[in-house]
């Protein structure tokens, strides 16, 4: 009789993986868990921690915080942040000091392991939440972060 | 023409099919060199190094620090595991003190880690078999484990949170109300699971004593991971060598005896259920304290060989690291759990349909990154 | 030549009294293959989008909904990219047989199309032998994929036409038999006949018992027919890649495609036939409007086609080898006692009918 109670087992089982799907169809109106990505943009918010591309903030004046050490660069596993720079003189105390030229951040070859922004002492790059980095032409993801014509915000190096 | 032996014993009746690089069951950039003959499948041989990226060879170049998020991109389901593994081996070269905080943070992440790589698993599996649905119902839950991952540790996939000496920022404010919101979320969802896919009577048949693996067969193959247990072998890392807070927390090693593909099955779903109980048992009570030690900027390993073992989502993840006392190892060598899983193969599948081998691979979990480096 | 054509009497008269008898019979023979054309590019592809939309409600998605109100010009736009896009083929590939089998699948879904009854008047071939016709035509659809996973010369290909070979070779057993347990009751072998028996009561109801097991059968036999998940050993995607059409694209493919989708009707719609009273409305609610018997008849296929699509989106793939075994040692048998308990139920008049 095992053959009558397998059938009458299996299509018990098969009712029960049906009422499950079925049950998520009647409430599919409110249930849908994907986004319709280009429509929320206005919506649409990263976490605060959330790893898109790294940025260098600059206050009101054009002063960005990076004082040219090179510890970002040294820290990154793959050559993502290339750092130019140059000896200056400086205005108030008139010695040679070393100053940042072009902050370079290939967003290319990043892998967002995070440890250049770990390693800053002076907290002048952080972590942007732009997640749209498509581009056309793959020279664009190659950034100069520190804006034209900015320079060291006084007081990051005491 | 002039014909061409391929295989001394290869008989008339008999062909070969290339499954993958590409092929949608490989999961990946895998390719199986199937003997067949008919349905029926008289050799696998799989074909490795599509995906080699030389992780082991670059580490030797990198600084500690950095060798973590390469770890990230070898088994990437169970990234913050695989992280975690480094960072102990790390740190217990240098004898660093962790701080509890971290233990505990590292010990709930990585079982969520767990889930979140199971709940992925389940529904591929689902999807080979050839239930769809359940690809969708899986990502569901794991969405809002990323979310977890991506609020705390910055990104969804690749997270690189752990670093020697503890963590790289402590836990988002809202870490601990969303994970209790995701365990009760869960409970409901996990008995969900059993009635569309683990009752079906279609799947059990579909899994049932195919692809069975015996205890002996398990260790000698190095099975780990739930392969391992669904044959009877008790190879927990977390039960046998506690790493991190685990040995103070009480859960259960899911044992199957069965060795088949259901019995793989069952050992994951149970998994779930277990890693579930060790997140609630920890949550509450996450010490207060640092959330790191400070370590000097290049670390430098004392001369020595240094070992350390995790159980990833996929098994036995072992690290060794042998170091002259410079600031890269002078050889670091991963022994991946998806490596051994795959070597045993061509033992189970022998013999059964292409539908048992697309069945037994799924439940075998692997994940092509892990094998490659 | 009297088949009978009943196409709306009124174009038939109308198509008689302005032209010669012979030429008015071709004239009506190509008007009636161009409306089921119609019907059957419109059925095709809104059936895809139906299927797409009901499997993201299945899968807590949205589905298309960009192209149109709704996204009801997706396929549409789907179709067009189809017809644009290069066809490309295997070097080795039989050419001919390779180019013949897309037709093969299309044409005989298309014949079966021809003699349903949707409403009173509109059928176009009132066969006496119907459902014989339907059981013939719909399996000739089988020699395409098995032609088309030879010829293309990929063992993939090739796996996916074999098991398809074997599956529908078993499964045409158990629809035959299944609707031949309600042909008892029908005495019929005519759509219109087996229609008209249904006026006191569906088949379903009329059978009771015996009919239900025939209508589960029929449609486990009918979903494996049709090639559809949970049978749907022939392009089973984690298995095979594509199954048969691997080597096929643009319009070619699409045949495939739309073939698929209306076999399923084709299988949902002898289903309305056969077992729910085709046109006829529940309890002879609309029996004054007969126009209203194409709604009747499309809703009750459309849920049957729903339920379809419900097992194609719960359950997992069955292995070849227990496809088999559910045919020869389960649904055969059963089925075979089914009609002897349904003969007894005729012979004794133990039918339900009002």
């Amino acid at each position: 009789m095992s053959y009558f109670s397998d059938i009458y087992k299996g299509i018990k089982t098969l009712l029960t993986g049906m009422s499950v799907t079925g049950k998520y169809f009647v409430t599919s109106k409110k249930g849908a868990i994907t986004q319709q990505y280009p429509d929320n943009r206005e919506t649409l918010k990263m976490f605060d921690r959330f790893r898109g591309e790294v940025i260098m903030p600059h206050n009101e004046n054009n002063e960005h915080r990076c004082t040219g050490c090179q510890k970002c660069e040294i820290a990154c596993p793959n050559g993502t942040i290339e750092i130019i720079w140059d000896r200056g003189i400086d205005e108030n105390t008139g010695k040679k000091k070393k100053k940042i030229d072009k902050f370079v951040y290939h967003l290319s070859m990043c892998t967002m392991c995070g440890l250049c922004i770990d390693v800053c002492p002076t907290d002048a790059i952080k972590w942007g939440q732009n997640f749209e980095n498509s581009v056309y032409d793959r020279t664009a993801l190659t950034r100069v972060l520190n804006e034209p014509g900015s320079k060291l915000q006084a007081g990051v190096e005491d | 023409m002039e014909t061409v032996t391929l295989n001394s014993n290869f008989k008339s009746e008999e062909y070969f099919i290339n499954m993958g690089p590409q092929h949608p069951a490989t999961h990946g950039v895998l390719r199986l060199l199937l003997t067949i003959d008919g349905e029926i499948i008289k050799k696998v041989e799989p074909d490795l190094g599509y995906i080699h990226r030389s992780i082991e060879k670059m580490c030797e170049r990198d600084s500690y620090q950095q060798i973590v998020h390469l770890t990230d991109r070898m088994d990437y389901l169970s990234a913050n595991i695989n992280n975690e593994a480094v960072c102990l081996t790390v740190e217990n070269a240098l004898q660093l003190e962790i701080p509890e905080r971290v233990k505990v943070i590292r010990t709930i992440i990585g079982e969520l880690t767990r889930i979140s790589s199971h709940c992925l698993w389940w529904g591929v599996m689902g999807m080979d078999v050839g239930a769809l649905t359940t690809y969708f119902y899986g990502f569901r839950d794991r969405e809002l484990l990323n979310d977890i991952f991506e609020e705390t540790c910055g990104a969804r996939l690749t997270m690189n949170y752990n670093v020697p000496g503890g963590l790289m920022f402590d836990i988002h404010p809202n870490f601990v109300k969303r994970v209790k919101e995701f365990i009760a979320h869960f409970k409901t969802k996990l008995p969900e699971y059993d009635r569309l896919l683990t009752d079906n009577v279609i799947f059990q048949k579909r899994t049932k004593g195919v692809g069975i693996l015996s205890k002996e067969d398990a260790i000698s193959y190095g099975a780990s991971g739930p392969v391992g247990r669904a044959s009877g072998y008790s190879c927990d890392v977390r039960k046998h060598h506690p790493y991190s807070a685990l040995d103070k927390v009480t859960f259960k090693e899911a044992l199957r005896t069965e060795g088949d593909t259901y019995a793989r099955y069952l050992v994951r779903i149970q998994e779930m259920w277990e890693s579930l109980s060790i997140v609630e048992q920890l949550i509450d009570n996450i010490p207060e304290g640092e959330y790191r030690v400070p370590t000097k900027a290049v670390i430098k390993l004392p001369k020595g060989e240094y070992f350390q073992k995790v159980e990833t989502a996929r098994g036995e993840l072992g690290v060794y690291i042998i170091s002259t006392g410079l600031k890269s190892p002078y050889r670091l060598k991963f022994r991946s759990p998806g490596f051994s899983n795959l070597s045993l193969l061509n033992h189970i599948a022998v013999g059964g349909k292409i539908g048992d081998l697309v069945a037994t691979m799924a439940t075998l979990d692997l994940v092509i990154p892990d094998i490659d480096r | 030549m009297n088949i009978a054509l009943s196409i709306t009497k009124t174009i038939h008269d109308w198509l008689y009294s302005i032209m010669p008898e012979t030429a008015a019979m071709y004239a009506e023979m190509v008007l009636i293959a161009l409306v089921y054309l119609g019907i059957f590019a419109v059925a095709g592809l809104f059936l895809v989008l139906l299927e797409r939309r009901v499997a993201a409600w299945f899968q807590l998605r949205i589905g298309p909904n960009r192209v149109g109100f709704q996204g009801l010009l997706q396929t549409m736009a789907d179709a067009i990219k189809l017809l644009s896009k290069e066809l490309t083929g295997t070097d080795k590939a039989d050419k001919f047989l390779y180019n013949l089998a897309p037709y093969f699948v299309i044409i005989s879904s298309l014949m079966a199309l021809s003699v349903f009854p949707f409403t009173q008047e509109f059928q176009a071939f009132d066969i006496n032998i119907g459902i014989f016709f339907l059981i013939a035509v719909s399996s000739i659809g089988v020699i395409g994929i098995l032609l088309g996973g030879w010829s293309s010369n990929n063992k993939f290909a090739m796996i996916g036409a074999m098991r398809s070979g074997v599956q529908t070779i078993s499964y045409e057993l158990s629809i035959g038999l299944s609707l031949l347990t309600m042909v008892l009751i029908t005495g019929s072998l005519q759509l219109s006949e087996i229609v008209e028996v249904q006026k006191s009561g569906w088949l379903i109801v009329q059978g009771h018992i015996p009919a239900i097991i025939a209508f589960m059968i029929y449609m486990i036999a009918g979903t494996a027919e049709t090639n559809r998940a949970p049978f749907d050993m022939v392009e089973a995607e984690s298995e095979l890649g594509a199954g048969f059409h691997t080597e096929y694209s643009g319009m070619k493919f699409a045949y495939f495609f739309l073939a698929e989708f209306i076999n399923m009707f084709i299988i949902a719609a002898i289903a309305t036939t056969v077992f729910f009273g085709a046109w006829l409305s529940p309890f002879g609610i609309t029996e004054s409007i007969p126009v209203l018997g194409v709604f009747w008849f499309l809703l009750k296929a459309l849920i049957l086609v729903f339920l379809m699509m419900w097992f194609r989106w719960t359950f997992p793939r069955l292995r070849v080898d227990q496809l088999l075994t559910l045919e020869w040692k389960y649904l055969l048998p059963l089925n075979l006692a089914n009609i002897v308990i349904m003969a007894l139920l005729v012979w004794h008049n133990l039918t339900i009918s009002f």
